[in-house]
Formats: structure tokens, sequence, C-alpha cells
């Protein structure tokens, strides 16, 4: 049976440069069920390694958590890339690794913490994730596909790191499952994107704090909290639908 | 001054559309925002960018822009020559930075302002 489940589904965690070091699988499951969301996702810059603990503290508290990253291309623009399979998630992973320079610098950036499903801080990435991979936009959309998964622009409304803002327009023939746009697209924004462009809007929070964790959320007529269900919702598939109103 | 003068005097690599080499250039503009080249940029300017994605074709054709220099010796990507190729946007190379090819622009009398 299909009912309504709003999902935040872009949320940083404490392995983000930029994002609190409070932001930590435990405390962000229990802030997003407190905000009476049904789902989140986990999408950290360039990498997935703290996805597996928010999934364990999610199954112990019972809040479904879908695995993703924030991937910064070439030009500059953000995608966030789902998936189901954990394989695929580090399949995705040793690509961006391969294709990303440079070591991070703590003071400059931020801390970049490996956290378990119980809050421990259990090491720290050193690599440059606040950085841009050298793979173009259309190279990680086509490999995103090729791993199952589902591509979706980061706040095209944004006037840095969005695809818009880089380059300008939405290439034709890039084949996203969805566009976000952020907390803070005011309604004509939202009107005119969705009248220029023939793809689902969503809304996610990009929370880098507790207290973002689902300011903004969509909501998905679906059965259950799965991938493959919001994968559906995206396409329409027997009455499943999303709603950002 | 002429794109074919501007290609002579920087040693900038050709990558398509060689038959429009006698356009004028008007003036120039420096981003690799693309959202604001669409916003700045106007018909005639010879465009400094890194940027290499085929929309940069797209933009120029948009803005009627004279020429594309992507500086740094970026390659543009295939798909990208392509297309400038169809529309007719001449895309040329540098090996100097932005910082430059901008600087010699400018002492060449090609100017940012008009």
């Amino acid at each position: 049976m299909l009912g309504w489940l709003r999902g935040d589904l872009h949320i940083h965690t404490c392995l983000s440069p930029c994002a609190d070091s409070t932001m930590l699988p435990m405390a962000i499951v229990k802030e997003a069920k407190r905000n009476n969301l049904q789902m989140i996702g986990i999408c950290d810059h360039n990498s997935i390694e703290n996805v597996e603990a928010v999934k364990k503290a999610g199954e112990r508290e019972g809040l479904a958590v879908m695995g993703g990253v924030e991937i910064a291309s070439q030009e500059e623009v953000h995608i966030l890339g789902f998936f189901d399979e954990e394989t695929s998630l580090w399949d995705i992973q040793d690509v961006l690794y391969e294709n990303l320079s440079g070591e991070n610098d703590e003071d400059v950036f931020g801390k970049q913490l490996l956290a378990d499903e119980y809050d421990r801080v259990i090491g720290s990435n050193k690599r440059l994730l606040i950085g841009a991979t050298r793979l173009p936009v259309e190279g990680i959309v086509h490999l995103i596909h090729r791993l199952g998964g589902l591509a979706i622009a980061s706040h095209v409304d944004r006037e840095s790191f969005s695809i818009i803002s880089q380059l300008g327009f939405i290439p034709g023939g890039l084949t996203l499952d969805a566009l976000e746009i952020s907390s803070l697209a005011s309604r004509e924004k939202r009107y005119a994107l969705s009248q220029r462009y023939n793809f689902p809007l969503l809304t996610f929070s990009d929370a880098h704090s507790l207290k973002s964790i689902g300011r903004s959320f969509s909501s998905f007529l679906i059965e259950e909290p799965r991938f493959e269900e919001v994968k559906r919702a995206l396409m329409g598939d027997k009455g499943r639908r999303v709603s950002i109103e | 001054m002429k794109l074919r003068e501007l290609v002579k005097k920087f040693n900038l690599e050709v990558k398509c559309a060689a038959d429009r080499l006698d356009r004028k250039i008007e003036g120039g503009y420096v981003s690799d925002l693309l959202s604001d080249v669409i916003a700045n940029g106007r018909a005639g300017d010879a465009w400094v960018t890194l940027q290499v994605h085929q929309n940069i074709v797209g933009v120029a054709s948009l803005k009627d822009l004279a020429a594309i220099i992507i500086i740094n010796g970026r390659q543009p990507e295939e798909n990208t020559i392509e297309k400038a190729e169809n529309e007719g946007i001449p895309i040329m190379v540098s090996k100097m930075s932005a910082f430059e090819l901008v600087a010699g622009l400018c002492s060449a009398g090609i100017s940012g302002t008009r």
C-alpha cells in the first residue's frame, strides 16, 4: 500500500570538512526521527566512508538510511549519487579517489572524521575531499547509472557548485533522475525550473549541522522507505510520485 | 583586431571553425562560470576560460561571442569541438594562464569595457 513518507536525502556527516563535528551517525539519526523523517540520505563530499555507520545506527533506531555521495565534477558541478548496493558505493569510491588530488588541511577546511555507529570517532580521512574530481559531469552521471544508482543534480538554484551556475544551463541529453533545489529557493524559482526542465524536482536540507536536518525535505508516495521505491517514485511508476509542497 | 591576427600573435592552437577567423574582436571577457558569461558576455567578445564542457559552445552561440580561448593548454572535450565546428564558433587553446593571456590581450588593445 502506498503512503506518503518524508525524506531528507542530502545530509552531510562529520566526514565532510565543512560539516560540524557533531554530525555523528547516532546524533543524525536521532535528530531525523525527532523531525518526523522516515528516510534520510547520507551524502558527504566525494566520500562514502561514513555511510555504513549511519546505516547501522539507522537500523538500530528504525530509520531508513540511503547511501550516497556528493560528487564534485571537473566543472565544479555537484551531483548526488545514491546506491542500493554496498559494493556500488565502494566501486564509485574507488573511481572518485583515483580522480581526486590533494591532501586536506584541517586548519583551513576543517576536520574529516570517521565515526562508528555509536558516535565514536575512529579516525580521519586525509584526502582533499572538498576538492573537485577530474571527472566530467556526463561521465559522473554515466558512472552512477552503470553502478545502478540514481543521479541528482545538487541545489540547482544556488550560485555556486550547481550545474546551472557552472554550466549556464543543463546540457541536453544529460539523463539526470531529478534536480534538487535548496531550502532557500523561492516559489517563483521552483516554478521556473519546473517549466524549463523536464526532471522531477526534489528538495533536501543539505544539512551540515544537526539543527538543519529536515529544514527542507521531500515527500514520497511509496510502499516503504527503500531505494527501489524512491527510484520508482521518480519514474512515476504505478501511482508512486514525489512532492515538494 | 581580427581573430586571425590574435592566433598568430599569441600562438594559439585553433581547434575548430578555422574558416571563421576573419571576424573582428570587439572586446574581451574572462570567466569560468557559464551563468556569469550568459549575464555579462557581449557580442564580439573573445572569451577566456578554463571550462572545456560542451556548454561553452551553447553560451558562445547564445551571446554571439567571437571566439572561445581555453587557457593552460587544457584540451576541449571531443563533443565540444564537434559542436563548435557545427555552430561555427572558433575555439583556440593557449598554453598561457588566464592572467598572462588577459594581460597580453589588454596590451594588444583588446578591452573589457566599451
